[in-house]
């Protein structure tokens, strides 16, 4: 019945023991890795690496199998829309064309269309793991910390971590709130039209705005009255140091970066591979 | 003789800018530092005011005019900030799932640290010492869902004194804990008192519960004004708390009923060190005097269940073969500690989840597969907050909301709301707004848009919570008028007055399973069930046993018949 969106579990594995910000700069340099490169080979090298690392921080599939089918359902729609609407769009990047099946019109299927969407699908298969192994594996108070850690300032780091950590009440009020509500005669299911189902769901959302007042009210006299905002700095519990660890992460990160540039200038001399020439 | 006070208010006035009075008038009050003070007054008396003076929250969070002087440890209190307050006052709010602002117990006791830019070794140190004190330190690392509500409030403890405050201010340390962490509670602020000797105040209105312990003094706060300041004997013995809604421990009221002149000397104001010599003769003959009730008739079954499992997981059993019957007419309480099945038991019973074993007869149809909304019909949940129900802004639409939703039409509506509204006593404020209403009042709307819908069953989640004794009186008589009725009427709750006083039987959860269903009476005396269901045993029991009156149920049972019989008289 818990919805664990965010839900950060506490395991000791080497990914785990990195620090937030070692995570979020992995994260980042990855991605745009793969988003620099269309070479097949390199974005498969990036996927195994990236299921490796899910493997390592020891993510269940069942944590993850409904983020997991809804990414399915996006890949899927996305790839027979950009075959719609851009059909030619493989032929236009690689310059040549091999067609496989004649389809109708215009439709037609070619081998420089099938290798363009399968790397641009492998390209999101291999960075939404790396998404999820990011929030999966974060503290978020350690990563609020981070954040300061880099200059951003505290009070802003500190809201990011507040809203994780009241999340799942927010929820449970949701919850609550809804079932009362339907209780009294209220219709969330499809049965009910979409003009209607929108105002239903005021129904919900007003009482769960005014009690999440409340907590916010509470939640800030509670900070006022121990010294939140006092001075201009803070420190944090739950600060990592920068270990061995980060700096190998990083190092290893930063290669992979590297290579996806270097290949493309020195090897591909594009951002495509091009197989057809 | 004396040191000097550690605070002192001289002729002090505070009214919020948004309100037309003053909230506190002409405040003369001095306490001494190492003192342990008791701070009652019903709901809107301005007690938690002065608390909020005293911790800085006035005028820093909340604005308004400060006419007089506050001085804390002779500082000016309205010329510092309140971030030098928090330093000498340290403050334990009510709600303690509010408060914790960490993602673990460690971070939220380091969290004043953390604001003070402590290092992180000594942070690191001070948390477990701190810790150890209110014996956290084996679970520095669990998260607050994990927590019971005395681990939650033991965290916000160590998160104040973490500080070395000079001051501990504890606002309602007693709300939402069940009545054995309640007990607790009294006796880890007392332990804490006795060891460091810091100055504590406790703001609360559950007299009995907190006097489980000592206090040097007892404050009576009525319309924003001191009213009394003595010591709990003279308290307990004057008619100071009955004439301004606060309710006095239950053994008093016995001693009154038996028509005890109850007076300072004989240490009323705990059964350990009341004197006897003078009670026991009246007591008992008292006592012996009560009439039994007449029998009452055997009532159909109105709701039957059955063998009731249910989980959430798959894995852990929250209701486990849960088996009870209750009949048409009946007023009965559902108790346990915190997590024992009860919010469950009335999600299964409403279908707001489904039950994995087991069935629910209404009369003797199976409702297994009526919806939601036609289960709303026979019974209606009202839940425990009313903000988390309010959606409306005016009263007759919030009531009208359900028969609006069910397509009823305009004029069949207006005449069910308007007969709701009567019956709720709600009628002059049939175009107020909501907001314009007292907590109570909005618990009654809340009350009215189940009713509206004609239910044949209520169930209410904790429907006194935070309610002063004359609030929680008003609920409790709406509740029986309605009750009277032919509403049958079953109470979640952990006030172990409302179950002995307003329910005569009493269902007790433990672990997803009934470990009893007998009268309250019964409940409230059986040392075995009250310490495996985290109740408390009721004073009243104590008083018979100091009397020598060999069965303490039945006088308890005969309190609560003869209680009743005042209730009736009074209403006549």
């Amino acid at each position: 019945m818990k919805i664990k969106l965010f839900s950060y579990n506490v395991i000791d594995t080497p990914i785990h023991r990195l620090s937030g910000l070692t995570k979020l700069a992995c994260f980042l340099l990855l991605t745009f890795a793969v988003m620099f490169s269309y070479d097949i080979r390199f974005i498969l090298f990036v996927m195994l690496f990236s299921f490796i690392i899910l493997k390592v921080s020891k993510i269940k599939f069942s944590q993850i199998k409904l983020m997991i089918i809804y990414v399915l359902i996006f890949l899927i729609t996305n790839a027979i829309l950009t075959f719609l609407f851009e059909p030619e769009y493989g032929v236009s990047i690689y310059g040549t064309r091999h067609e496989v099946l004649r389809i109708f019109g215009r439709y037609n299927l070619t081998q420089e269309q099938l290798l363009y969407q399968t790397t641009k699908v492998l390209k999101y298969a291999s960075v939404i793991p790396l998404g999820i192994i990011f929030l999966l594996t974060t503290n978020p108070s350690e990563f609020a910390a981070s954040l300061n850690g880099v200059g951003i300032p505290y009070k802003v780091a500190y809201a990011v971590s507040l809203t994780l950590r009241y999340f799942p009440d927010i929820q449970r009020d949701y919850q609550n709130i809804s079932q009362a509500q339907q209780a009294r005669g209220l219709e969330m299911s499809k049965k009910a039209k979409f003009g209607s189902r929108f105002k239903n769901a005021l129904l919900i959302i007003i009482p769960l705005i005014f009690s999440t007042l409340d907590r916010i009210e509470s939640i800030s006299n509670a900070m006022d009255l121990r010294g939140f905002g006092k001075l201009k700095k803070r420190t944090w519990y739950s600060k990592k140091k920068i270990e061995t660890g980060d700096y190998v992460a990083i190092g290893l990160s930063v290669l992979i970066f590297a290579m996806s540039i270097l290949i493309s200038i020195f090897i591909n001399g594009s951002r495509f591979f091009n197989p057809f020439i | 003789m004396r040191q000097k006070p550690i605070i002192e208010f001289i002729d002090y006035s505070f009214q919020y800018f948004s309100q037309a009075e003053p909230t506190l008038e002409d405040i003369n009050l001095k306490i001494y530092p190492g003192e342990k003070i008791l701070i009652v007054g019903p709901s809107g008396s301005g007690k938690s005011t002065l608390g909020h003076c005293i911790n800085g929250l006035i005028p820093f969070a909340y604005e308004g005019e400060i006419k007089g002087t506050l001085k804390i440890k002779d500082l000016i209190a309205k010329e510092q900030d309140i971030f030098l307050l928090s330093k000498i006052v340290g403050t334990v709010l009510q709600d303690s799932d509010g408060q914790f602002v960490g993602l673990t117990v460690g971070e939220d006791i380091a969290f004043a640290l953390e604001n003070d830019n402590v290092n992180i070794h000594k942070m690191h140190d001070t948390v477990r010492k701190v810790a150890e004190m209110v014996d956290m330190d084996k679970l520095l690392k669990s998260s607050p869902f994990e927590l019971s509500g005395g681990q939650k409030q033991r965290t916000s403890l160590a998160g104040v004194m973490v500080d070395d405050v000079d001051v501990l201010l504890f606002d309602e340390p007693l709300a939402n804990l069940d009545p054995a962490t309640g007990k607790t509670a009294i006796e880890i602020i007392d332990d804490i008192h006795k060891r460091t000797n810091k100055t504590v105040l406790i703001i609360e209105h559950r007299l009995e519960d907190v006097l489980h312990r000592d206090v040097d003094r007892i404050i009576v706060i009525a319309d924003g004004r001191i009213i009394a300041d003595m010591t709990p004997d003279e308290l307990v013995s004057s008619s100071i708390l009955f004439e301004n809604g606060i309710r006095e421990p239950l053994y008093i009221t016995a001693l009154k009923y038996a028509g005890i002149n109850v007076h300072k000397d004989m240490h009323p104001s705990h059964l350990d060190t009341l004197k006897m010599d003078t009670v026991i003769q009246p007591l008992t003959s008292w006592y012996k005097r009560i009439e039994k009730p007449q029998k009452q008739d055997e009532k159909p079954n109105i709701l039957k269940v059955e063998n009731l499992t249910f989980s959430y997981d798959g894995k852990r059993n929250i209701l486990d073969d849960v088996t009870f019957d209750i009949y048409e007419g009946d007023m009965i309480s559902i108790v346990g500690k915190n997590g024992a099945g009860k919010s469950t038991l009335a999600k299964v019973l409403c279908g707001f989840e489904n039950q994995d074993l087991g069935n629910i007869y209404y009369y003797s149809e199976n409702i297994k597969d009526k919806s939601i909304k036609e289960r709303a019909e026979i019974i209606g949940l009202v839940m425990q907050n009313p903000n988390q129900m309010i959606s409306k802004s005016l009263i007759y639409d919030e009531i009208a909301l359900g028969l609006r939703l069910r397509n009823v039409p305009e004029e069949e509506i207006k005449e069910r709301v308007e007969k709701v509204l009567e019956v709720c006593g709600l009628s002059p404020f049939i175009d107020w707004p909501i907001s314009a209403l007292s907590y109570g009042q909005k618990k009654r709307v809340t009350i009215a848009s189940i009713l509206v819908l004609e239910p044949k069953i209520i169930i209410l989640d904790e429907p006194t919570a935070g309610q002063d004794y004359h609030h929680y009186t008003e609920i409790m008589k709406f509740l029986e008028k309605i009750n009277k009725m032919g509403v049958t009427i079953i109470m979640i709750t952990h006030d172990m007055h409302l179950m002995l006083e307003y329910t005569p039987r009493a269902i007790v959860l433990l672990d997803g399973k009934v470990i009893a269903d007998t009268k309250a009476s019964i409940v409230l005396t059986d040392t075995d069930l009250v310490s495996k269901a985290n109740l408390k045993e009721t004073s009243l029991y104590y008083l018979a046993e100091k009397a020598k009156i060999e069965d303490g149920t039945l006088f308890v049972q005969r309190f609560i018949d003869y209680e009743k019989g005042v209730r009736e008289t009074n209403e006549d």
